[in-house]
């Protein structure tokens, strides 16, 4: 399994923080999403991070056993 | 060995505090290490009050976030000549009067130290990974980043 990590607004929007995943390519996972959701996740602000590091582009990736995919939508600190 | 490198290495501070933190004591630890430092700039972010906000928090991602502001501190230290750098960030939820964020920076000169805060903060603002959402009398609503956020950054090119 992998698992798949919602931060900020998505994890409203997922309904939970974090969800486990069968691993295989991301393209497959986020097509076994609720499409709402995978819309959300696909949105322009919104960026990627495999095992806690950024993603320039999720083409080709693909999830083993184990993986982290986090998704972070825009920011605000301070 | 690199002593440059490892002399200005040494001198930042960076913490992520998941539980309350006192600014005040953290401010006199922080003089108190740096007595060769002519200027010292502390900027204190806190929840304010008012507005209707009853709560603020502050969401952290753990892999990212800690070593995110470490690079952040890093890069201001090549940037200016600083004897010390502090950075403390809460994650949680806070109330009204509850410290956010604190930044302390210490040099010789006291431009060096004004800038390299207001670096720090303007990053930590709008760069660093940290998501916040405020409760009001209708419920928690996310916080999404100002376009004035983004001006400020763009300052430091």
């Amino acid at each position: 399994m992998a698992r798949l990590v919602f931060m900020g607004r998505l994890e409203d929007v997922a309904g939970m923080g974090e969800m486990a995943v069968q691993a295989g390519p991301v393209e497959q996972v986020l097509a076994g999403l609720d499409p709402a959701l995978a819309v959300e996740l696909l949105g322009e602000k919104v960026r990627m991070a495999l095992n806690g590091k950024l993603l320039t582009d999720m083409g080709g990736v693909v999830l083993v056993e184990g993986d982290e995919l986090a998704f972070l939508p825009p920011v605000s600190g301070g | 060995m690199n002593w440059r490198f490892c002399l200005r290495s040494a001198v930042a501070e960076v913490r992520l505090a998941l539980s309350p933190f006192d600014p005040a004591a953290e401010i006199a630890g922080f003089n108190a290490r740096h007595p060769h430092a002519g200027g010292i700039v502390t900027f204190l972010g806190q929840v304010r009050a008012g507005g209707g906000v009853e709560a603020l928090e502050l969401q952290h991602y753990a892999p990212m976030t800690l070593p995110g502001m470490e690079e952040l501190a890093r890069i201001a230290q090549e940037r200016w000549p600083v004897e010390g750098l502090l950075i403390v960030h809460r994650s949680g939820v806070m109330v009204p009067g509850d410290a956010i964020v604190l930044v302390c920076a210490a040099a010789r000169h006291r431009r060096d130290a004004f800038a390299a805060a207001d670096f720090a903060m303007d990053h930590l603002k709008s760069e660093s990974w940290f998501w916040k959402r405020e409760k009001a009398a209708q419920g928690w609503r996310w916080i999404e980043p100002r376009p004035e956020d983004h001006e400020d950054l763009s300052r430091w090119g």
